[in-house]
């Protein structure tokens, strides 16, 4: 190659520099989210962490006495909330996922179901609380009970549930469904005692993610018109409650300091119970990735 | 096989397909409840002037309803927080999927989840107690108490992991082979990464940065608690506005009586911000179906 008629100026070092730059340039942007994530715990346990003390956990809130309030009310409606939602998202999200994907003839009309789910998981969480307020609360007279927050949180973490369901799903063999065909065990059959105890580790990853999603929401329970000032721990599916993020919103929404201070306290709390979920999730999902047998 | 276990098969069957219907009702029930509530509201608020007025009063007299300024903050807020989650999330994807050596993958995941798992009131008392009194206020005097940019940067980290986590998947389904051919040409890894993967995964980042897009609009504690309620048509960050999604909690918060105007006002609210983030959520699958390429 003859220098005076090449046209190619390989200029390697300033392409180097210039990737060096911008392999720092993302490394910094991937530590962005961590630094964010240091600065929001540190500054929540400066605020909070004196204020987390047995007497937070076993008294009702207070606006007259606020040293003295606490957050019984709020986690024992959480507690309800959550079981209910549980209860009735679960099964249903799951056994939405099965039919999609084993039983269901890949048509329209699964199609159709398909792209819905994938659309509603992207519908705002508030319009759930929309859709709660008219319809249960309103129209079923559930009132602000505990079962209408349930139920609307239960439409909200659904689609969730079915796409990390089936996502499971797909991953388990056609060997397996199969083998348990071949040696004479019906659908039903193939699916309860293979294919689902198979899939099992990830529908959980993604029902403790779910739920953990459902612990934190606050919008759609303000939305059906959940209390903020609740001095009793409800009793059954049909009293009024508070929840722990609704709490933390009413304490945030007040000027003075020290409401601040108990916001900070009830948020330790609740990110207290979230990040061990999140933990146990994501272990969960790399144990199970790690030693699939197929 | 016997009559009833044919029979029980059955019976699974339509229950299962029942569990999977409900998704659709749900839907059905999402559209059939803005659409009747809304039509109250329309009987008395011309749809010219809810969808062309400036000005959003609807308790105070004299009453208006024109519903840009709540858009208006509701776009604010949503092109703050991809002003701030677009250049981190992506550069986070790239590092990600070109870069990062696999024990550092296996660390930056997990925090980009924990960083999703956050709720989004504890975000919104971050940005209220924290971001505008500590940050803000400090650099830029003139901010608000209560101001659009505060919750746009809280709102911009709530959905890096969104970015970050789909960019990434795009990334890494560009085959390696395109990779090894441009290093076969000489090309540096900058040059790799963005002339081949990023283009290559383009419909990916895009669908990604919409999906995120639409999450930001419809975010609903953090922007409550830290953006104001103030209904302004205003495209200044540092001032108090309010978005669709706190109007909403606003009325619901106070005791407004069935059947009022204010009351059908959340279903026009709601029913606006519902298909603001269907219209982008479809364009996004659209995107990703239309525009995937796909190798081998």
């Amino acid at each position: 190659m003859s220098g005076e008629t090449s046209l190619f100026v390989p200029r390697l070092a300033r392409r180097r520099r210039r990737g060096r730059i911008f392999s720092m340039a993302c490394a910094l942007a991937s530590l962005f989210g961590f630094v964010f994530l240091v600065v929001l715990i540190l500054r929540v346990l400066y605020e909070g962490a004196a204020w987390v003390n047995e007497d937070f956990l076993r008294n009702y809130p207070s606006t007259i006495n606020p040293p003295k309030a606490g957050v019984k009310s709020a986690i024992w409606g959480t507690v309800w909330l959550i079981s209910i939602t549980l209860l009735i998202s679960v099964p249903v999200g799951v056994a939405s996922a099965v039919y999609l994907e084993e039983y269901a003839a890949n048509d329209r009309l699964t199609r159709f179901i398909q792209l819905n789910i994938a659309n509603l998981a992207g519908v705002p969480s508030i319009v759930y609380g929309i859709l709660g307020l008219a319809v249960f609360v309103r129209l079923c007279r559930l009132d602000r009970t505990v079962i209408a927050g349930a139920l609307s949180l239960s439409l909200l973490i659904m689609p969730v549930i079915i796409i990390a369901s089936r996502e499971a799903l797909v991953a388990v063999p056609r060997s397996i469904r199969h083998a348990a065909v071949a040696l004479g065990a019906s659908r039903w059959q193939t699916v309860r005692a293979h294919v689902l105890p198979a899939a099992l580790p990830g529908i959980m990853t993604g029902v403790i993610l779910a739920v953990s999603r459902a612990i934190g929401e606050a919008a759609p329970l303000l939305m059906i018109g959940a209390l903020t000032y609740v001095a009793f721990v409800p009793e059954g599916p049909r009293d009024y409650f508070t929840a722990l993020p609704i709490q933390i919103y009413d304490w945030c929404d007040r000027p003075q300091q020290v409401f601040h201070h108990l916001a900070a306290a009830a948020i330790i709390v609740l990110l207290g119970i979230l990040i061990p979920m999140n933990a146990v999730a994501i272990t969960l999902r790399a144990w199970h990735q790690r030693r699939r047998i197929w | 096989m016997s009559f009833f276990s044919t029979l029980k098969e059955k019976a699974i069957w339509v229950f299962l397909a029942a569990c999977a219907l409900l998704s659709v009702a749900t839907t059905a029930g999402i559209v059939w409840v803005l659409v009747t509530e809304s039509v109250h509201f329309f009987a008395e608020v011309s749809a010219f002037e809810f969808f062309l007025g400036t000005r959003w009063a609807p308790i105070l007299e004299p009453r208006s309803f024109g519903v840009l300024p709540l858009v208006c903050g509701t776009f604010l807020v949503g092109a703050g927080a991809l002003f701030v989650a677009i250049p981190v999330g992506v550069g986070t994807a790239v590092y990600l999927s070109e870069y990062a050596p696999n024990a550092v993958r296996g660390v930056l995941k997990p925090i980009l989840e924990v960083l999703a798992g956050i709720p989004t009131v504890v975000y919104g008392y971050f940005a209220l107690t924290f971001v505008t009194p500590h940050v803000l206020r400090p650099l830029l005097p003139h901010t608000n108490v209560f101001n659009a940019a505060s919750a746009a940067l809280v709102v911009g980290v709530m959905i890096i992991p969104t970015i970050a986590s789909l960019c990434d998947d795009a990334f890494r389904a560009v085959p390696r082979t395109l990779r090894e051919a441009a290093y076969a040409l000489s090309a540096t890894r900058l040059e790799v990464t963005t002339r081949v993967v990023v283009p290559a995964g383009m419909s990916g980042v895009v669908a990604a940065i919409l999906l995120a897009f639409a999450r930001a609009i419809g975010e609903t504690m953090a922007v409550t608690l830290a953006a104001g309620m103030t209904p302004k048509l205003t495209l200044n960050p540092l001032e108090s506005i309010q978005t669709l999604t706190s109007y909403i909690v606003q009325v619901s918060l106070g005791d407004t009586p069935a059947g009022t105007i204010e009351y059908q006002t959340i279903f026009a609210c709601g029913m606006t911000l519902f298909l603001i983030t269907l219209t982008i959520n479809l364009v996004a699958h659209k995107v990703l179906k239309r525009f995937r390429e796909v190798y081998e």
